[in-house]
C-alpha cells in the first residue's frame, strides 16, 4: 500500500468543473511533479461538496483545510506554503458573510453546521470513479447483508418500517411501493431509477450520481432483490454527461467485482443495470412517460391504473424510484429502520437534499433532517439574502410547488406541512426571492415552463396552461382585466382536477400559491397598473429625482435619446420615448433614477 | 364473465369486472360525452371530456380509461363534473377556428355537438389560435391541422387498425401537432390513402378531398356526355348520410337521384366487378394450372395496392394483374360503350361514386389510360354524392326507385358482394369452381369467408383440388398474412385483401360514423342485395357474356390484357 502524507481533494462536480476545477487539478499535479512531491501528496478528484457558490473547492487532508474559489494561479501558494511549509493560505479560506471570520475547517462553516449529510455523506470525500473507495467507507455492505441475512420480504418490511417516502415529488411510501411490485404477478420484473431531474434550479440527483454513483446502484440492487427483479434501468438525462460517465464506470467496476451480474455474493441473485439516456423532456420525469421513453416511444404519460407496479416497463411489474430514494436505501439496511425512522418528523423520515438557488448567499446543495424550518435552511445554512435585500418568498417544489411568504418561514419542512400550505416537497428545489422579485412574474415564469414542457397529450395541460400564461402575461404587461384573478383561480381548479398526469395536475400550483399569499401584487398590476417589485418593465415609469447631479451618464446610456438636460443640471426623462430598458438606472452613480 | 357491483348516479347495477367506467355507464343508460374515445381503438384518455366523479378518488377521473371495481360509486352529473367538462371543451373551442357554418363537417362534427350538448355559450379566452397551412397535395385526403383537437384517433387508426404508422404527435405544449414524419405532406410519406384517419376524425381536421365542384362543372357542360358508375358499397351507406337507418338499401333511389343530378347514363360498378371475376378467375386458374406465382392476391382495393407497393414491394408479383372494377369500367366506358353508342370518347366524362378515398388516387395513376384517355375522370365518395344530393335539393326519401342503364348497369349478386370483406373471394369461387369443373355448384354461398373476423381461412374443393384461401380486411390484418408469405410458411392459393375494416363498406369515403355494428348492418344489406339478385354468378351475366363474345374476345386475351390488366411498381416514399 502506498504511503502518502497528504491528500488533496478537488471537487470535480459539474459546478466546480465549470468554474475551473479541471485546470486547478492539472496545475496542481504539474506543480507537485515539478517539486518532486507527487509521491507524498495524493490528488483526488471527488464529487460535489454542495457548496457550489464557492467553487472550485479544494480540501487538504489530514488537516481538513477547506479552500474556496481556488484558481490555477493559487496553486503555487497552496503547494509552496501549505503542502511544503505547512502554513495555511489564509486568503483562500472561506469567510462567513456576516462576521467575515475566516474559517479553515469544513465542519465549522455555517453552511455545513446545520446539515445532516447522510445521502451526500460520501460526496466530495471519495473518488466516485473508484469502487474501492466506496467499499472502504462501507459500500455494498447493505447488499451483502440483504442477500446474506435477509429474505426479500424482510427487506421490503425494513424499508416500509423506515418510513422512507419517495424523494421525487409524490412522497409515496417506498416500502409500500416495493411491496406492490413484489406482490404483482409476473416472472420478469424491473427496477427503474428515475434520474430525469428537470426542475429549474434543481441538481440534487446529478450531484449524487456524480459524487457517489455506487450508492444508487447498491440501492437499486437491494430493491431488485426485494421485489424479484433481475434487471434495472437508470433513466438519466443526456444533459448530465458527467453523471452518465461516472455511472458507466461504476456499473463496469461493480460488474468486474461481481457486485452486479450473475449470482451476486454466491446468493443466486442476478442483477444487471442498463443506462438509458433521456433527451431532456421534462415530462419524462413522470413515471409512465419515462417508461414509454425507455421503450423507445415518445415520452407521454398514460393514465393510471394500471400502475407500473402491476404493468410497467414492457408491461412487466416495475418499481420506479428516484435517485435520492435509492441512495437512502443502503443506510436503512445497514443501520436499520429504527435508526432511520428516528430522524425526521412523525410522517416524514430521514433527510432531504435541497438545491438552494435564487437570491441567497450560499447557492448549493444542503441535506437537512426532515422537520427543520425553512428559516434555518435559508438563513443559517443558506447565509441569508445577498446585498442586504429583504426576503420575499421561497418557491419550493419546482414548477409543481408553491411560493411561500415570510410568515411561513418557521414551518417545519416535511411532506404534509408543505402540501397543507399549497406547496410541495417536490424533488427539492428551493428558489429564494427577494423584494425585487415580482410574484406575478414568478407565476408566469413557472407557467411558461410547464406550458412549454407539456407533452401536449391532454387538453387541460396543453390548452389550459397556455390560457393561464396568456392571462398572466397580460397582467404583467399592464393589460390585466377585472375578473382575471377569479378566472385564473377557476382555470387552476379545473386543470388540477382534469389533467392526466402529475405535471398538469400540479402546474397551477405556483399561480394558486402566489394568488393566495401575494394577491395584493396581482391587484396592483390589474387595478393600478403597477408592479410593486418594480420588476415588470412594461409597467415601469422611470423618473429622475432631485438628487441628480447632472453628470449626463444616463443621457449617454439611453439608447433612444429619451433623456435631456444640461451638464450639472437635473436631467429629465421623456416617458413617451422611454422604452423602459433600465440602462439609465444601472448607469446612474447617485441612484437618482427611480422606477415609479 | 365475472361481474362487479357499481352504483352510477344512484343506480345500482352489475357490470363486467373488466369494464371501464364509461362502458359501465353505457350499460346503465347514462351518456357520458367523449371525444378522443373510439370504441374500436385503444382508449388513451387524452381529451379529458369524459370526466366523472368516483367516490374516494383524489380528483375527477377519465371514465374511458378508468376501470370499475366492486362497490365503486360513480357520479356523472355533479357540479364539478359539469364544470370540468365545459372547461375542457371551452379550451378546445378557444383554439379552434369556429368557422362551423362553412366547415365541411358542419352538423356532422363531434366537437360541435358536444359543445351544444354541454351548453357552452361563451368562450372566455381570446388568445392565440393555432394556424397551420392546409395539406391538400395528395389526391384523396385534406388535412387542416388548425381544426385538429389532438385526440389522437387518426394516429391510433393508422397504426392499430392499419399498421401503417403515418401519423404521430410532435412538438410540445401549445405547439403539439399530429403530423407525418418530419412534418411532410401525406403524398411524401407511406400513406395508402385509405382514409381511415378521416373516418375516425371527430372534426374536419382530416377530410375527404371534395371534388364535387369539378363534377358539377362537367354536368353543366352541354357538350359533355357524363356517365357515372356506383360501387357496390355505396348503395348500403348513402342512406345514412341522408337521414336513413344504417344499412338501408337505397339502390333505386340513388339511381334516380343521379339522373336528377344530370348524369346521362347511370351504370353499376357491379357490371365491371363481374368482368373482374372473369379476368381474375381466369388468371387464378392459369396460375394454378401453369405453376404461376402463388398465392395470388386480389388487387381491387387501391389502399391495399398502395400498401403493397410501399411496404411489401417484394410481393408485388403475387398481386393479380386484373384491374379493379372501377378501372375496368373506366377502360370499357371510353372504348366499348363509346363504340356501341357512337359517342366520341373525348366527350365522355367518366365519374365514379366510391366508398373509397384511395380510388381518387387510383384513377389518377398515370398507367390508368388504356382507352387512350384518362379512364376515370372523377371519383366522388359516398359522402360527396350525399352532399351533391343535398345541394341539388333532392328529397331523397321520396324518390321512386329507378333501374340502372343497360348494358353496363346489368350485374349479378357476385358483383355486389365485392362491397363486403370476403366478397371478391366468394364471387371468384362461384365462377372458378363452375368453370374449372364444368358443373353447377350446389351451394353458392361460402360462409367461411364472410364476417368481420380479421383474418379468415377456408378450404374449398374444386373438383379434385383443394384450394386454400384466406381473407384479410384492414391492413394490420393484411400484415399478418403478408409476413407469413415473406417467411415462406404460407400454403394459400388465393388471398383477398381489403384495406378497410369490413371491406369497402367500411371505406374512408363512407359516412363517417363507422363502427362495427354499423359495418355489420351494411354487410347484411350487401348479402341481402345478393340474395335478391336473379343472377348470382358473374359468368351468368348476359351483358358480360355479350361483351366478351361480340367485342372483347377471350378472358386474358389480347384486348382484355390491354384494357383490363395492369402492373405494379414499388413506391418510394418514406
Amino acid at each position: 500500500m502506498e504511503h502518502v502524507r497528504a491528500h488533496v481533494l478537488i471537487c470535480a462536480g459539474t459546478g466546480c468543473v465549470s468554474s475551473g476545477s479541471k485546470k486547478v487539478y492539472a496545475a496542481l499535479c504539474e506543480k507537485l511533479t515539478q517539486k518532486g512531491m507527487d509521491k507524498e501528496v495524493k490528488v483526488i478528484e471527488t464529487g460535489c461538496h454542495g457548496f457550489c457558490e464557492m467553487g472550485p473547492l479544494l480540501v487538504v487532508y489530514p488537516e481538513g483545510v477547506f479552500y474556496v474559489r481556488v484558481q490555477e494561479n493559487d496553486i503555487d501558494d497552496i503547494v509552496e506554503e501549505h503542502l511544503f511549509k505547512g502554513r495555511i493560505v489564509e486568503r483562500l479560506l472561506y469567510k462567513e458573510p456576516v462576521s467575515l471570520e475566516k474559517i479553515p475547517n469544513y465542519s465549522d462553516i455555517s453552511f455545513y453546521k446545520k446539515q445532516m449529510r447522510m445521502v451526500l455523506a460520501n460526496c466530495g470525500h471519495i473518488d466516485p470513479e473508484n469502487i474501492h473507495e466506496y467499499i472502504a467507507v462501507g459500500g455494498y455492505e447493505a447488499l451483502a447483508r440483504a442477500l446474506g441475512e435477509m429474505t426479500p420480504e424482510s427487506v421490503v418490511d425494513e424499508v416500509k418500517k423506515s418510513g422512507l417516502r419517495g424523494r421525487g415529488g409524490g412522497g409515496f411510501s417506498s416500502g409500500t411501493k416495493w411491496g406492490f411490485t413484489r406482490n404483482a404477478a409476473g416472472d420478469k420484473k424491473y427496477v427503474v431509477c428515475n434520474a430525469d431531474e428537470g426542475d429549474p434550479g434543481a441538481f440534487m440527483d446529478r450531484s449524487v450520481l456524480e459524487g457517489d454513483p455506487h450508492r444508487v446502484i447498491e440501492g437499486m440492487a437491494v430493491c431488485g432483490y426485494a421485489i424479484g427483479a433481475d434487471e434495472g434501468y437508470i433513466y438519466v438525462r443526456a444533459e448530465y454527461p458527467l453523471a452518465i460517465k461516472r455511472l458507466r464506470i461504476a456499473i463496469q467496476q461493480a460488474e468486474d467485482l461481481g457486485l452486479l451480474g450473475d449470482n451476486i455474493f454466491g446468493s443466486g441473485f442476478n442483477f444487471r443495470i442498463k443506462i438509458k439516456e433521456g433527451a431532456g423532456a421534462f415530462v419524462c420525469g413522470e413515471e409512465t412517460a419515462l417508461l414509454a421513453s425507455i421503450e423507445g416511444r415518445r415520452g407521454m404519460p398514460r393514465p393510471r391504473p394500471p400502475f407500473p407496479a402491476v404493468s410497467g416497463l414492457w408491461g412487466k411489474p416495475t418499481n420506479i424510484n428516484n435517485v435520492e430514494t435509492f441512495a437512502n436505501v443502503p443506510q436503512i439496511i445497514t443501520k436499520g429502520a429504527d435508526w432511520y425512522s428516528s430522524i425526521g418528523t412523525e410522517r416524514s423520515k430521514g433527510t432531504k437534499v435541497f438545491a438552494l438557488t435564487g437570491k441567497i448567499n450560499h447557492t448549493g446543495l444542503a441535506e437537512v433532517p426532515m422537520g427543520i424550518s425553512m428559516r434555518e435552511i435559508i438563513y443559517d445554512i443558506g447565509g441569508g439574502i445577498p446585498d442586504g435585500k429583504k426576503f420575499k418568498a421561497v418557491q419550493i417544489g419546482g414548477p409543481s410547488g408553491g411560493c411561500l411568504p415570510e410568515h411561513l418561514l418557521d414551518l417545519p419542512v416535511d411532506y404534509d406541512s408543505l402540501i397543507e400550505v399549497g406547496a410541495m416537497m417536490g424533488s427539492g428545489g428551493l428558489v429564494v426571492m427577494d423584494e425585487t422579485t415580482c410574484m406575478v412574474d414568478v407565476a408566469k415564469f413557472f407557467l411558461n415552463f410547464t406550458q412549454s414542457e407539456s407533452c401536449g397529450k391532454c387538453t387541460p395541460c396543453r390548452e389550459g396552461t397556455k390560457r393561464m400564461l396568456e392571462i398572466l402575461t397580460r397582467i404583467t404587461d399592464g393589460n390585466g382585466r377585472q375578473g382575471d384573478i377569479a378566472l385564473l383561480e377557476d382555470m387552476a381548479k379545473n386543470i388540477k382536477t382534469t389533467a392526466l398526469c402529475g405535471l398538469g395536475q400540479t402546474a397551477p400550483n405556483p399561480v394558486l400559491s402566489t394568488i393566495k399569499y401575494f394577491r395584493h401584487e396581482y391587484e396592483a398590476h390589474i387595478n393600478d397598473k403597477k408592479c410593486p417589485a418594480g420588476a415588470c418593465t412594461k409597467l415601469a415609469v422611470f423618473s429622475i429625482t432631485d438628487s441628480c447631479k447632472g453628470c449626463s451618464l444616463c443621457k449617454k446610456a439611453c439608447p433612444v435619446a429619451a433623456i435631456s438636460g444640461e451638464i450639472k443640471a437635473k436631467h429629465t426623462i421623456d416617458t413617451i420615448k422611454c422604452i423602459k430598458c433600465g440602462a439609465c438606472m444601472a448607469k446612474c452613480p447617485f441612484k437618482s433614477i427611480i422606477n415609479g | 364473465m365475472e361481474m362487479v357491483n357499481v352504483t352510477i348516479d344512484g343506480q345500482k347495477l352489475q357490470v363486467p369486472k373488466t369494464a371501464t367506467v364509461l362502458e359501465a355507464a353505457r350499460i346503465a343508460g347514462v351518456k357520458i360525452p367523449t371525444l378522443c374515445y373510439h370504441p374500436e381503438l385503444r382508449p388513451e384518455g387524452n381529451c379529458r371530456v369524459c370526466m366523472v366523479a368516483v367516490a374516494g378518488a383524489r380528483s375527477l377521473v377519465a371514465s374511458c380509461v378508468y376501470p370499475v371495481n366492486d362497490g365503486m360509486v360513480v357520479n356523472t352529473n355533479t357540479a364539478d363534473v359539469r364544470e370540468a367538462r365545459k372547461t375542457v371543451v371551452e379550451l378546445l373551442l378557444a383554439n379552434h377556428p369556429q368557422d362551423c357554418l362553412s366547415c365541411q363537417r358542419n352538423l356532422n362534427c363531434e366537437l360541435q355537438s358536444i359543445a351544444g350538448d354541454l351548453g357552452i355559450r361563451k368562450v372566455r379566452f381570446d388568445g392565440e389560435r393555432k394556424n397551420y397551412p392546409i395539406d391538400e397535395n395528395n389526391p384523396s385526403i385534406v388535412r387542416d391541422q388548425s381544426k385538429c383537437i389532438l385526440c389522437g384517433r387518426c394516429i391510433r387508426a393508422c397504426s392499430e387498425r392499419q399498421g401503417v404508422h403515418v401519423y404521430s404527435f410532435a412538438n410540445r405544449g401549445f405547439d403539439t401537432v399530429v403530423v407525418p414524419a418530419f412534418n411532410q405532406g401525406l403524398h411524401e410519406v407511406a400513406c395508402t390513402y385509405c382514409g381511415q384517419c378521416a373516418s375516425v376524425c371527430p372534426t374536419a381536421a382530416i377530410v375527404v378531398k371534395d371534388d364535387t365542384q369539378k363534377v358539377w362543372h362537367e354536368l353543366s357542360n352541354p357538350g359533355k356526355h357524363v356517365v357515372v358508375q356506383t360501387a357496390p358499397a355505396v348503395r348500403v351507406a348513402l342512406g345514412e348520410a341522408l337521414g336513413l337507418e344504417p344499412g338501408a338499401i337505397v339502390t333505386g333511389k340513388m339511381v334516380a337521384a343521379l339522373r336528377r343530378l344530370g348524369f346521362s347514363k347511370v351504370f353499376d360498378t357491379n357490371f365491371a366487378a363481374d368482368v373482374t371475376i372473369m379476368e381474375e378467375g381466369a388468371e387464378l386458374l392459369d396460375r394454378l394450372e401453369h405453376g404461376g406465382k402463388l398465392p395470388m392476391i386480389t388487387s381491387c382495393s387501391p389502399g391495399w395496392v398502395n400498401f403493397a407497393e410501399l411496404v411489401y414491394p417484394e410481393l408485388l408479383d403475387h398481386l393479380s394483374t386484373a384491374k379493379s372494377p372501377q378501372q375496368m369500367f373506366g377502360a370499357l366506358v371510353k372504348t366499348y360503350y363509346a363504340e356501341k353508342t357512337d359517342v366520341n370518347p373525348q366527350d365522355i366524362v367518366s365519374v365514379s361514386i366510391m366508398p373509397c378515398t384511395a380510388k381518387k388516387a387510383e384513377a389518377a395513376r398515370s398507367e390508368m389510360n388504356s382507352s387512350g384517355l384518362q379512364d376515370v375522370d372523377y371519383v366522388l365518395t359516398t359522402q360527396e354524392l350525399a352532399a351533391m344530393i343535398r345541394q341539388a335539393g333532392i328529397d331523397f326519401n321520396t324518390l321512386s326507385n329507378e333501374e340502372y342503364d343497360a348494358p353496363m348497369g346489368i350485374a349479378t349478386g357476385a358483383g355486389v358482394i365485392f362491397g363486403a370483406t370476403g366478397g371478391v373471394m366468394e364471387a371468384a369461387l362461384r365462377t372458378v369452381a363452375e368453370i374449372a369443373t364444368g358443373k353447377e355448384l350446389e351451394c353458392i354461398e361460402f360462409h367461411g369467408v364472410r364476417g368481420l373476423q380479421g383474418v379468415k381461412e377456408a378450404e374449398v374443393k374444386i373438383g379434385e383440388t383443394v384450394v386454400k384461401v384466406a381473407v384479410a380486411h384492414s391492413l394490420a390484418n393484411a400484415r399478418l398474412i403478408l409476413d407469413k408469405i415473406k417467411k415462406g410458411d404460407c400454403d394459400y392459393h388465393f388471398i383477398e385483401i381489403m384495406a378497410c375494416p369490413g371491406g369497402c363498406i367500411g371505406g374512408g369515403g363512407q359516412p363517417v360514423s363507422s363502427c362495427a355494428d354499423i359495418r355489420q348492418k351494411r354487410i347484411n344489406s350487401i348479402y341481402e342485395c345478393d340474395k335478391c339478385s336473379q343472377l348470382r354468378k358473374s359468368h351468368h351475366n348476359p351483358a358480360v357474356t355479350e361483351l366478351y363474345e361480340n367485342w372483347l374476345g377471350k378472358s386474358m386475351g389480347e384486348k382484355a390484357h390491354k384494357l383490363l390488366h395492369t402492373h405494379y411498381h414499388p413506391q418510394n416514399r418514406c
